[in-house]
């Protein structure tokens, strides 16, 4: 699957049978995937997240969303989903059927509708932009395939009460799969939305999802985003959340990581508006062999913005981390307010952390900071809680919980907080 | 209750404890002072298991039990219980957590079910009125921000949850003021009976007024070289530590 020719061959056939407004968008990212090509540890962003590997086998490149049923889905849903929207992709094509919209201010539809109709306008100004923030062939590959992808638009002045949950499934049971699920929101001036996003493979053949989700966020908006990954560790994702705030508003991004083959995400904040503010909470807590990569760059493009990042990352046995923050302050964006820090606890010796921050600053009136740290449990720590007669076991579970809480605390929405405290407490084993 | 006999312990290779002999019984209080520097920590962390200390030799037998046999936890478990020097501050764990989980994992090690919700909550609200703590300074995570005094007391306030049989207080009146010692050493009189003991590990004799105790000891260089009863330590209080170096350094012959 490493060769061009082989994905010439499915880009023709979709050029050729959906000929919508998104040709030409597609044509041009077809074109930026030819000239970047598969990203190497050669390239600057991918040092050490290597996915070429992936690249050798064959998968399938589905084209629809295949045969599941609701019932095959239901138990992979998340607590709370009885009062959520849900909005599922199989294999990488939104699955209207299996998708249940239950607020009546949310606007779901086919991103090549949306295209076309009274959002072309958004679709255009919107769909995309990551590419100008991800120079390289993964995003440009997940770009020129957009197919079966949607369109959320979350309407003016509405508090969305009920969360959109969002599901991106592959049906890995009876061959390897490669999907690249890809969707648009729009939060219009004065909405408010949670998002939380997920991965499930079902079946043990290899899924390798390569997803993008760009989000816009307008004047006084409100945005809380969480993204889940648990899947097995069969399954390698690059995971793509792209979100620009075009007016002054408010953005909570929290993502949790736990299992998977090799995982990166991309998490890009935009301020593209005069006093927005930005929040940006990870958890990684890794076991096993698996790869966790975790990009972030927060752009200060007009003045007056604020944004706070906290990563913190727990690896056990042979896990490997990465954590690169990028912090970029143009000129005009004075009285910038940007922190970022990043704190690992290694429990194994074998387990390891690649922590680089990045900050470039063009304007002289700013605030930023940056700090990381690699270290182990506090033996001190421990000692105090055995010497109350807490077994090392137990001690040790509640430090890593404990390092864990400053994040936590973040996930607002209570059934997805106890859920995730719960596959700690089984990965804790208390 | 507990017999220390010729304990040797040292750290990164440097031995710190040089023979130390000490036979505490059930009910008494003993004082065991010293300048800085001369292994009060050291003891007092040994005979609670801290891994960096490392026994180079000598015995320590804890109400029949071979006490350096055992883990940290079990030591707590079996009764013993120090109040540290300098309590660990964990953000993110909140001090109720901590205390239920520790008082639930003693019972576990005794064999016994966890406390219900409701049991720990009756022994909290009876421990907090005897040890004179609210609950706000329970909610908040363990020891994060807590003044000096408040650490102290909190340490107090575990022992008071844990009913340990010998409590080890190390300098728990280092940087409290007159009320704070009177307040920290009135919850361990409270504590005190005929089965359980106290070792106060001080500097100043002035935590003596409050916990009086049976027997003080000097303890100097990593060695006991002096022991006696109250009347000890208000003569170092009047004399300062160097006339115990003196004569130990005439004897030694340095
Ligand atoms: N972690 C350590 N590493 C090296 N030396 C130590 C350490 N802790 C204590 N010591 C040394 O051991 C000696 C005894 O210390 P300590 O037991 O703390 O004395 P005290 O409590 O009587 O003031 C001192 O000389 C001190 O410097
Ligand atoms: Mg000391």
């Amino acid at each position: 699957m490493n060769s061009v020719e082989h994905y010439k061959e499915h880009f023709d056939q979709l050029q050729s049978t959906d000929k919508n407004g998104l040709t030409a968008i597609r044509k041009n990212a077809f074109d930026a995937f030819n000239k970047f090509g598969i990203p190497t540890s050669r390239h600057e962003e991918w040092k050490y997240t290597r996915i070429g590997g992936l690249f050798n086998k064959q998968y399938q490149f589905p084209v629809s969303t295949g045969s599941l049923s609701a019932n095959d889905i239901n138990d992979l849903r998340l607590p709370g989903h009885e009062q959520a929207n849900e909005l599922v992709f199989i294999n990488g094509i939104f699955s209207f059927p299996l998708s249940k919209i239950i607020s009546p201010e949310l606007i779901v539809q086919s991103l090549e509708e949306a295209a076309s109709n009274e959002f072309k306008e958004i679709v255009a100004a919107n769909l995309g932009h990551s590419s100008d923030y991800l120079k390289d062939g993964i995003n440009a590959l997940n770009t020129a395939f957009v197919n079966g992808a949607v369109f959320v638009h979350v309407s003016k002045g509405k508090v969305t009460e009920h969360p959109i949950y969002i599901y991106n499934i592959t049906d890995a049971r009876t061959e390897n799969i490669f999907s690249q699920p890809r969707s648009l929101v729009h939060v219009g001036q004065n909405a408010q939305v949670q998002l939380i996003e997920t991965y499930v493979t079902i079946g043990a053949s290899e899924s390798f999802t390569n997803a993008v989700m760009e989000i816009v966020v307008e004047e006084n908006a409100l945005l809380e985003y969480y993204k889940i990954q648990n899947d097995a560790s069969h399954t390698n994702q690059v995971s793509t959340t792209h979100i620009r705030q075009v007016g002054k508003s408010y953005v909570h991004a929290v993502t949790i990581s736990l299992n998977g083959g090799i995982v990166r995400n991309n998490l890009n904040i935009v301020l593209d508006a005069e006093r927005c503010e930005a929040h940006l909470y990870g958890l990684y807590f890794q076991k096993g062999k698996s790869h966790i990569d975790n990009h972030t760059v927060v752009d200060n493009v007009k003045p007056n913005c604020f944004s706070n990042e906290l990563y913190k990352g727990v690896m056990n046995d042979e896990a490997s981390g990465v954590f690169n923050g990028k912090i970029f302050v143009r000129q005009l964006a004075q009285k910038t307010n940007a922190y970022q820090s990043n704190k690992n606890v290694l429990l194994s010796d074998n387990a390891t952390v690649n922590a680089k921050p990045q900050l470039e600053i063009f304007a002289d009136d700013v605030k930023c900071s940056h700090g990381c740290t690699v270290g182990q449990l506090d033996e001190e720590a421990l000692f105090y809680l055995q010497s109350r007669g807490i077994a090392g076991k137990v001690a040790h579970s509640l430090l890593v919980r404990a390092f864990a809480t400053d994040i936590l605390e973040h996930v607002k929405p209570a059934p997805i907080r106890a859920y995730i405290e719960t596959l700690i407490a089984e990965r804790l084993e208390y | 209750m507990l017999n220390i006999r010729n304990l040797q312990a040292g750290i990164e290779g440097r031995k710190i404890l040089k023979g130390i002999n000490l036979e505490i019984k059930a009910g008494e209080v003993h004082a065991i002072m010293g300048p800085n520097g001369s292994g009060k920590s050291t003891l007092a962390s040994t005979l609670a298991g801290k891994k960096s200390y490392e026994v180079l030799g000598g015995s320590v037998d804890f109400l029949g039990k071979d006490l350096l046999e055992l883990s940290p936890e079990a030591r707590a478990a079996e009764g013993l219980f120090l109040a540290f020097q300098y309590p660990i501050e964990i953000p993110g764990l909140s001090t109720t957590n901590f205390i239920k989980t520790a008082v639930n994992e003693v019972r576990k090690y005794h064999g016994k079910d966890p406390l219900d919700a409701v049991g720990f909550l009756r022994m909290m609200k009876e421990k907090m009125a005897l040890m004179n703590i609210e609950q706000s300074l329970l909610s908040r995570p363990l020891n994060e921000g807590f003044s000096g005094g408040e650490k102290k007391r909190n340490e107090i306030f575990q022992m008071a949850m844990l009913e340990p049989k010998l409590a080890i207080l190390d300098e728990t009146d280092s940087g409290l003021d007159i009320d704070a010692i009177r307040i920290v050493s009135n919850g361990v009189n409270k504590l005190r009976n005929k089965d359980n003991a106290v070792l106060v590990v001080t500097h100043y004799q002035r935590l003596l007024d409050y916990i009086v105790p049976d027997f003080v000891h000097v303890l100097y260089n990593g060695r006991i070289v002096k022991s006696g009863t109250k009347e000890l330590a208000l003569e170092l209080e009047e004399r300062g530590y160097d006339f115990i170096k003196n004569e130990v350094n005439v004897e030694e012959g340095v």
